[in-house]
């Protein structure tokens, strides 16, 4: 039997929906503004797609949202939590909660401890867990918290001493306080993973709303079946995960739009130009999934050790503002944004706008009136163009990754503004169902697992070492839903320890795979 | 002498991260250990030598181990003040200054906590103006000065006081020891006088990396005609500006080396290639070293200007290729021994930017 799977996706401005079946086809799509109550936008999300669909087909659905990113940007909704480091007397040269925003930290963080535990580079001990100093800081926590993050040094590669934290804190405090662990929400570099663990703390009540509001919604049309948020890697983990782990859902708004835009176009690697009406952003995607930024991302201007897709950024948009005349056309950088439907030119407005240059030239049709543009010298139009041609071709070139022709998705609002022929770009493509990518990115989206530990080389050898950091990430795409039979390892890093004698090296591997059906 | 501002701290850790030409460690965590120590302990000052006792015992104070460990085990602070008290009482003299050995990296930031801690100035000198991987890569090599008695520290309270017949060792004598210690610890070595870090230390680097920064910081607002003012200050030149089409890796004794190949932005035939040990070495633009060490080879992101460090390079990056004339102290013989391209192993004769600037 075949079954259907439901896609959302809600962003900033839009909530949208997809139905789609197992052949990646789209069922039925639903778009509509975000509310201010985003289950309002989501209920009547399903509402639009479920009309004409058997719902009892529906065997799986995929939430993508910008809920715990908006928490944590407007500092609503967020949990007190206790912050406690194991990794004394490492560590005592930088309090947890350096470098936060002050409001953020005056919303957020509780008491914090540096109590004596943790582990070296290879294994052993910084010091004994102190089981005394810990039980302390229970009872400062007592009744000031609702969550407790705990980390420790080196807890990607042991974390021994954050579970053994973690049975302490519950014996203290009954099932009142939520904890999380360091080892589980980020990979190596202490504080960058405190400081999400922090985060993730502070977001287990938005969490628990937002799933429950996912699963109520369903409900109501009389679905019950398994169900996924979608993560910043474009992968999945479960409602229930999520709970945990909510941290990790942040910024899975791009990642969404361009895994689905790739996969609508039935590619793998391509790049993808995503125009709205201020700006233009290019990513490139290699085997499905967004290459990732190397710079350090700051959540809520907190600094974390998150992976997110390398993008590029421009002021091009529909409604970015054309100026001069013929010889002296300056375009932008500032927009009408949405407003472009009633400022711009052929919509009786009074400002030139790129959508306006776009109607002239025959790109954009159906938009507005093209006689209000008779006044409009053609050079104007032309000039404007040329400016649209040549920065878009110069972000392609910038983000593509080897001298080979690829092919550009056109995606988003603006995304007449992009010619039929982009140099350096194999072909240029619209796919269908382009306005609702980001749904479509969340329904097909894979379940992942992975690692991210210190190797010596020297002992086992390069080969055995990695195969074990390849087998631990299988083994944990599994177990978040991978199917055993398809799973693959998506990406292997190795970035060897200097300054170290010996063959030290950390090892990141992640793989990936289709829901087991 | 003068008082240290957050903003000049800010533009030395900006200066610093150029400076460590893709190696040194990240000063992102000097620079929250920096700020802690001056909230606890109050405000540091930087002095110039001739402000100070010419006999006066100046302490240098750096953190050694691998940068990939440090990110887990972040200092405790207390291992340098150690070392350095330890090291004072071996000698059995009292410093009235502390020095950073490099002006590159996060060991430029270190000692300012500690000399936080310990109540002391910082004199405004090194002897690197960059960031080298070994002890025996310093100005005060070149005029005998030794590294050693020398101190290692841990935060447990494991401490080695040493002394070694000549640099070379004292390098190999500090690194297996700190494999021992868990690979992040504190050294204290080159204890020297006021009058020997007047005469034979590299002037004003803290200033320099300060203004580096500072410039460096105006570059990445964009604000008109920046660039040129950052180059002009350092005597520098942007020599390429391309996209990283490969890039090799590996780790020999303890080397992070690695080659990488940018293609020009605007012109494909044109190829630039970086060779790495640690930090930047050599630049070849189509084969022709370019730029050699000890001169610097900086890599920006052409979007930002931040710098690039050598562990986050990665393929597709657009980047531009600064070079740095190396300190002028460093010109003087024995240089091309200690740190040219030779010692690192490369059979290529040291051009100095100067020529082959166009």
């Amino acid at each position: 039997m075949s079954g259907l799977r439901i896609g959302i996706d809600v962003g900033g401005t839009n909530t949208d929906a997809v139905v789609v079946d197992d052949n990646g086809t789209v069922v039925a799509s639903h778009k509509a503004a975000t509310t201010p109550d985003p289950f309002d936008g989501i209920r009547a999300a399903l509402d639009g797609i479920l009309a004409g669909v058997d719902t009892g087909a529906i065997t799986q659905a995929m939430l993508g949202t910008t809920h715990p990113a908006n928490a944590i940007i407007q500092r609503r909704e967020l949990d007190r939590v206790g912050v406690l480091r194991l990794a004394a007397p490492s560590s005592l040269a930088i309090r947890p909660g350096a470098d936060w925003p002050t409001d953020l930290l005056a919303n957020v963080v509780g008491p914090t401890a540096i109590v004596g535990g943790g582990f070296e580079y290879d294994g052993t001990e910084i010091a004994p867990l102190e089981v005394e100093a810990v039980k302390r800081f229970a009872g400062e926590c007592a009744g000031k918290v609702t969550a407790i993050a705990v980390s420790s040094a080196f807890a990607p590669a042991s974390y021994d001493h954050e579970l053994r934290a973690l049975e302490i804190l519950e014996q203290e405090l009954g099932s009142d306080v939520l904890v999380s662990l360091s080892h589980q929400v980020g990979t190596l570099g202490l504080l960058e993973r405190e400081n999400a663990t922090i985060l993730n703390a502070s977001l287990f009540g938005v969490a628990r709303r937002v799933v429950d509001g996912f699963h109520a919604a369903l409900l109501k049309h009389g679905i019950e079946v398994d169900s996924y948020l979608t993560q910043n890697d474009g992968t999945l983990m479960t409602a229930e995960e999520a709970v945990r782990l909510p941290i990790l859902t942040v910024g899975s708004g791009p990642t969404n739009s361009m895994r689905g835009a790739c996969a609508l176009a039935g590619l793998g690697d391509a790049l993808v130009i995503d125009v709205g009406g201020t700006s233009a952003d290019v990513g490139i995607l290699v085997d499905g999934f967004p290459r990732e930024s190397s710079a350090a991302v700051e959540v809520g201007g907190v600094r974390t050790n998150f992976r997110m897709p390398d993008l590029i950024s421009i002021g091009l948009g529909g409604g970015t503002v054309v100026r001069g005349g013929a010889g002296s056309v300056s375009v932008g950088p500032d927009s009408v944004g949405y407003r472009v439907s009633t400022e711009a030119r052929v919509r009786g407005g009074s400002t030139l706008t790129l959508s306006d240059i776009s109607v002239a030239a025959g790109r954009l049709q159906g938009f507005g009136d093209k006689a209000l543009l008779d006044d409009l010298p053609s050079e104007v139009v032309e000039q404007a163009l040329r400016w649209v041609d040549d920065q878009i071709q110069i972000m392609a070139e910038r983000m593509k990754a080897t001298r080979s022709a690829v092919p550009l998705i056109a995606v988003g609002g603006g995304a007449h503004l992009v010619a039929d022929k982009v140099g350096g770009t194999a072909e240029v493509v619209r796919p269908q169902h382009a306005s609702v990518a980001n749904a479509f990115g969340a329904a097909i989206a894979e379940a992942s697992g992975a690692v991210d530990r210190v190797y010596r080389y020297e002992s086992l050898g390069r080969e055995a070492c990695l195969d074990d950091a390849k087998q631990l990430a299988v083994e944990a795409a599994v177990r978040a839903g991978a199917d055993p039979d398809t799973v693959r390892i998506t990406s292997v890093a190795e970035v060897p320890m200097s300054y170290l004698p010996g063959q030290g090296c950390r090892v990141q591997v992640k793989a990936a795979g289709p829901l087991a059906r | 002498m003068r008082e240290l501002t957050l903003d000049d701290i800010d533009n030395l850790v900006l200066g610093a991260t150029l400076l460590g030409t893709g190696g040194g460690g990240d000063p992102y965590i000097a620079r929250l250990m920096v700020r802690q120590a001056i909230a606890d302990y109050g405000p540091i000052t930087v002095v110039e030598p001739h402000e100070l006792d010419p006999e006066g015992l100046v302490l240098t104070t750096a953190i050694i181990g691998a940068p990939t460990v440090i990110l887990e085990k972040i200092p405790s602070g207390k291992e340098f003040a150690s070392g350095v008290k330890a090291l004072a009482t071996y000698l059995g003299k009292e410093p009235v200054a502390m020095m950073p050995i490099e002006v590159g990296g996060m060991n430029t930031i270190i000692p300012l906590a500690t000399a936080a801690e310990l109540g002391l100035p910082v004199i405004d000198a090194d002897t690197m103006r960059r960031a080298f991987p070994q002890i025996e890569m310093t100005v005060f090599t070149l005029a005998g000065i030794g590294a050693s008695p020398m101190s290692i520290a841990d935060e447990k309270g494991n401490l080695a006081v040493f002394e070694t017949a000549n640099n070379q060792t004292a390098e190999r004598l500090a690194r297996s020891t700190v494999i021992q210690l868990g690979l992040a610890n504190a050294i204290s070595c080159y204890p020297a006088t006021v009058a020997q870090v007047a005469k034979y230390g590299i002037q004003g680097s803290m200033t320099y990396c300060i203004e580096l920064g500072r410039l460096l910081f105006a570059v990445q607002r964009g604000e008109e005609g920046a660039y040129d003012a950052f180059l002009e200050f350092a005597h520098g030149r942007k020599f390429f500006t391309g996209k990283v089409i490969d890039i090799d890796r590996r780790t020999t004794d303890g080397f992070a080396k690695g080659t990488v190949v940018l293609e020009h932005l605007d012109d494909p035939s044109r190829t630039m290639r970086v060779e790495i040990q640690n930090e930047n070495l050599i630049a070849f633009e189509d084969g022709v070293p370019v730029i050699t060490v000890p001169d610097l080879i900086c890599l920006l992101d052409h979007e930002n200007a931040q710098p690039i460090t050598t562990e986050t390079l990665a393929y597709g990056q657009r980047l531009d290729v600064i070079g740095l004339p190396c300190a002028p102290e460093w010109h003087q013989p024995g240089m091309l021994e200690v740190v040219g391209p030779k010692a690192f192993g490369y059979d290529v004769e040291y051009t100095p930017m100067e020529v082959t600037a166009k």
